[in-house]
């Protein structure tokens, strides 16, 4: 399955440096009992530097396998059958599905690190906040003991912490949001060119929330390296991104710049998150529920995986899968036959844009 | 009889030794009118959970009283007479978590049937039958056969709330809390979830405590009722849902209103932001003097914030604000 996306394939041609990270058709799978989870089905896409792009969508859609996968941490049980990951140097690409475990190492956290959800369940509880900063240097060949704790000193006042308290700390000793703020900060020794955050502000309070996504939005203006946060959480997207990416039953439905995606989605589901989630401050909204529940990856339905719950679908939805391709312009691509139907009923969302922009249209 | 279905006089709760204690809800007084929506929100720790508790009778408190129906539910010796009984089977509680809160080894109509058995509100198991089927027409979960004999486990986290929901009915009850009710469930199904549980509201009448970390939730569920903001234990701020999502008065609910990242871009990027001085939220175990929200407060004036603590007053005819400026400001003597 062919599954190009306009945006990224034009930033890729002025220059592979700026994109640091290029994903072709990926597949992952996971053998169960029942069969084979087919978890993520011919996603591609590229991030540029100094860009954010947002995945997302729901519990079981394959989006955090997506980022796993990205730094091949999956588990036994998964495979990848098809598809290529690149991570660029310059004018270098790391092939990263054929390196060895050694390599692999030393390409993780450096070109690419990770901050997994659940700020608590990511440290070792009886190690002191130091001792975890120095494995995690050393597992990925890293620098003298001195110059480890320099840079971790200097990273942990970075995200707004006090580093005296901090690095001789237990995990049990911060809060959620300290926690949260350590991680990002390890994740950052070693330099990487891209960040990848699965569900950064889920489940810390919203004031602490803020400063995080504060915190997020200025470590991207001023080291300017590729994020790619994975998130089930609209509101986080509509904060951070610059691009979004919608992601069901495993696959990329439609992606645009973040303006786009708000205001004039053209995938059904798309919409429907959005009509499913209110805003607080914003006017009050009747909302719509999506009805049925995510297809079982193992048995998918025919034809375009989100039909059986969505409004617009016809016959040819239930035997063809429709393939991503660009729709506005060549920034935003859309996987739907119906994208026109769909777009009719997106005037109000469109309308709201240009109460916010002073009249401007998108 | 009270103006009021249920009532918090001055909860207090203390959890933990002699050595060390700390209260985690300390003085929450408020009444919820009969058919009414109450939403009460805070961060973690708040004491939000503990008070939805003690309201549905699950904790005693250590101090105060909840008045169902105008009579008191503890008695000083602690004896459960025939009120109990009936406030027992008037309030029901819904809990955050559908895969920890439902037997995993009863099927749906065991686990709906018992209580109907148990408090003989079915003459036998055929009667039993026709309720637990009702009962989930009305949460939605049809056909009805698909589910009657299947175990939570083959449920997904929506359908076990929607369980949830009808075991909560299963007694008739007047009045439910919900605590975190739809925070676990994911969002293309939190909608249908809120509006099932709305629309019980309007066809049987059932009165809401809906207890959420989430403001948009909370907006969406209570936007004809209530909602009451906690900080640290006490609520800061309790006002109809539009006057407290549009014109907040606590600093504590300004400063949340303008944190929350929305799901609209242009919103959410040009929101004006509220300084906090802090922000680390106190210890229970030290608690500020004074207000306990001075020492994040953008408002705070020495010699007055960290000295008295506000009371929560009337500001106004549907409103209660707990500061000291704001009461100034409205001209109220705090």
């Amino acid at each position: 399955m062919e599954n190009k996306v306009a945006s990224a394939s034009k930033v890729a041609d002025a220059s592979k440096s700026k994109v640091p990270l290029t994903v072709e058709d990926l597949w992952v799978e996971y053998k169960i009992e029942r069969g084979v989870v087919k978890a993520v089905r011919g996603v591609s896409f590229e991030l540029a530097r100094g860009e954010s792009l947002a995945l997302i969508g729901e519990s079981g859609c394959g989006k955090t396998t997506l980022g796993v996968a990205l730094i091949r941490l999956l588990v036994k049980a998964a495979r990848i059958p098809k598809g290529e990951i690149t991570y660029w140097r310059g004018n270098q690409g790391i092939d990263v599905l054929s390196l060895k475990e050694r390599e692999l190492r030393r390409f993780r956290w450096r070109e690419c690190a990770m901050v997994f959800q659940s700020a608590l369940n990511a440290f070792n509880p009886v190690l002191r906040i130091w001792d975890q900063i120095l494995d995690t240097s050393k597992a990925h060949g890293g620098m003298p003991r001195q110059q480890v704790r320099e840079r971790a000193m200097q990273l942990l006042e970075y995200v707004q912490l006090d580093p005296k308290r901090v690095i001789d700390a237990y995990p049990h000793e911060l809060s959620g949001g300290m926690r949260q703020r350590v991680l990002l900060a390890m994740s950052l020794l070693l330099d990487p060119q891209v960040l990848i955050l699965d569900e950064p502000t889920t489940a810390l309070d919203i004031l602490t929330q803020r400063t995080i996504i504060d915190l997020l939005r200025r470590l991207k203006d001023e080291i300017g390296f590729a994020m790619l946060f994975i998130s089930h959480d609209l509101a986080t997207a509509a904060e951070l991104a610059d691009r979004v990416a919608t992601m069901y039953a495993g696959s990329i439905v439609e992606v645009g710049p973040v303006a786009d995606i708000f205001y004039r989605p053209a995938h059904p589901y798309t919409l429907g998150l959005i009509r499913a989630v209110p805003t607080v401050t914003g006017e009050f909204e009747k909302l719509i529920s999506i009805p049925g529940a995510p297809p079982d990856l193992v048995a998918p339905p025919p034809g375009c995986k989100f039909h059986p719950r969505c409004p617009y679908a016809t016959e040819r939805c239930l035997a063809e899968e429709p393939k991503l391709e660009a729709h506005y312009g060549e920034t935003h691509s859309v996987a739907c036959f119906n994208v026109r139907r769909v777009q009719e009923d997106t005037h109000d969302l469109q309308e709201r844009y240009q109460r916010y922009m002073g009249g401007k249209t998108l | 009889m009270s103006e009021y279905l249920i009532e918090a006089r001055d909860l207090v709760r203390m959890f933990g030794s002699r050595r060390e204690r700390v209260t985690a809800v300390d003085g929450v007084s408020f009444g919820i009118r009969e058919g009414e929506v109450v939403c009460l929100v805070g961060e973690s720790g708040c004491g939000k959970t503990t008070t939805g508790k003690m309201i549905a009778g699950l904790l005693k408190p250590t101090t105060g009283q909840v008045l169902y129906t105008g009579k008191p539910v503890w008695t000083p010796r602690g004896d459960k007479g025939e009120d109990f009984k009936k406030f027992r089977l008037g309030v029901q509680i819904i809990h955050q978590d559908p895969y920890a809160s439902l037997n995993p080894s009863h099927t749906i109509y065991q686990i709906l049937s018992a209580p109907l058995l148990h408090h003989k509100l079915a003459a036998n198991t055929r009667e039993a039958l026709d309720r637990v089927i009702e009962l989930l027409t009305i949460v939605g979960l049809s056909p009805v056969e698909d589910f009657l004999y299947k175990y939570p486990h083959q449920l997904s986290g929506g359908q076990r709330q929607r369980v949830s929901v009808a075991r909560a009915l299963t007694v008739n009850p007047r009045f439910i809390v919900a605590d975190e009710a739809v925070s676990m469930v994911d969002v293309s199904i939190r909608v249908g979830l809120l509006n099932m549980m709305a629309d019980l509201k309007r066809n049987l009448g059932v009165t809401y405590l809906f207890i959420t970390h989430d403001l948009a939730v909370a907006k969406f569920f209570a936007w004809e009722g209530r909602i009451a903001v906690m900080y640290v234990g006490s609520i800061v701020e309790f006002a109809s849902t539009p006057q407290l999502i549009n014109e907040p008065l606590h600093p504590y609910s300004k400063a949340l209103l303008a944190a929350v990242p929305e799901a609209d871009p242009e919103l959410t990027r040009h929101k004006q932001r509220v300084e906090l001085r802090s922000q680390d939220i106190p210890s229970l175990l030290a608690l500020p003097s004074g207000c306990r929200f001075h020492p994040r407060c953008p408002y705070f004036e020495p010699g007055l914030c960290d000295v008295k603590r506000p009371a929560l007053l009337p500001l106004d005819a549907n409103r209660y604000v707990a500061c000291h400026i704001a009461a100034r400001e409205a001209g109220v003597q705090s």
